[in-house]
């Protein structure tokens, strides 16, 4: 009886509203008509950080947010917006947080020299080797 | 020397990761709560441009020119099917007891579940925006509700708390209205 009974109330259960309950933006989850603008538009989404989830690209978010983000993308772009000054104008309002693009500066300098550092170091360990070898 | 090149690798990758791991540690500060924050960076600067119809009929609409008419105002970004927002709403009326002037952004939502929502946990806002598609959230670098801005009397964004107020939070954003006098 009991587990009837708690299975009555796992089935009249209603998930708890965080969710809006407006449908998406148009341009959420359709493609732009111009197959070109809408590559453009693709390759930023895949660039941009989900804000509600962070570990995501808009592109791959199922999160409202995002898709109202993917909205804003799309008619910018359609718009005639560089995805550049889209980028930039959101890295204006949340920081380099929201893109997947990190920029060059002090910050992230040994990011970008790592390749180059490993690199060398791996040519001057080869090096050693190498001459070893030929004695 | 040798020895000492068979262990660079290690100390290298050990000063790697230590700086990472400091890096991530000041990122987040040393409250938890502050973790995955992401500030927005219109701190200091003026109010984006915007117009955005009235959310319900009982209330005027808002845009940016509402928010510089020479008092330091609060923009609470909202919205009826958000849950911390019914947590905040005590904190939202107390501050509009003491006279704080308090306009509303409310993201994603519908007028008839706005209405529902300030009849059940009080209604603390002058006006308040409609922002179907998050535009005003993003112009705002706003990522998430609630969230509210102090914004002084020419416009100017002064602070961001992010997040449900807390009963222990309504003296911080006290002091930043007082700042931004």
């Amino acid at each position: 009886m009991r587990r009837v009974l708690i299975l009555l109330a796992l089935a009249a259960a209603a998930p708890a509203l965080a969710q809006s309950s407006l449908p998406p933006a148009r341009y959420a989850n359709t493609q732009l008509e111009d197959p070109r603008q809408e590559a453009k538009a693709k390759a930023l989404m895949e660039t941009l950080r989900c804000l509600v989830c962070q570990g995501q690209s808009i592109a791959d978010s199922d999160a409202d947010m995002a898709g109202d983000m993917r909205a804003l993308v799309r008619e910018r772009i359609a718009a005639g917006e560089s995805p550049e000054a889209i980028r930039a104008w959101l890295v204006d309002r949340y920081g380099s947080w929201v893109s997947y693009k990190p920029p060059v500066e002090p910050l992230t300098w040994p990011l970008w020299a790592a390749p180059f550092l490993l690199i060398a170091a791996g040519a001057w360990v080869a090096r050693g080797r190498f001459r070893r070898r030929r004695r | 020397m040798r020895r000492l090149i068979l262990w660079l690798p290690l100390i290298v990758a050990a000063v790697g990761l230590g700086g990472f791991g400091l890096y991530l540690w000041s990122a987040s500060g040393t409250d938890p709560e502050l973790r995955n924050q992401i500030r927005s960076q219109m701190i200091g600067k003026p109010m984006p441009e915007f117009a955005l119809e009235a959310s319900l009929p009982s209330h005027r609409p808002l845009s940016a020119s509402n928010l510089r008419k020479g008092a330091p105002r609060l923009v609470n970004v909202f919205a009826s099917w958000c849950i911390p927002c019914r947590a905040e709403a005590p904190q939202l009326m107390a501050l509009k007891q003491r006279g704080v002037p308090i306009d509303g952004v409310a993201i994603r939502d519908r007028s008839e579940d706005v209405a529902a929502f300030l009849a059940e946990w009080g209604d603390p806002f002058d006006r308040i925006g409609a922002d179907p598609n998050s535009k005003v959230q993003f112009a705002l670098g706003s990522s998430g509700v609630p969230e509210t801005f102090v914004v002084d009397g020419k416009g100017i964004i002064r602070h961001q708390h992010i997040g449900d107020i807390r009963p222990e939070d309504v003296p911080t954003i006290m002091a930043a209205l007082e700042a931004a006098r």
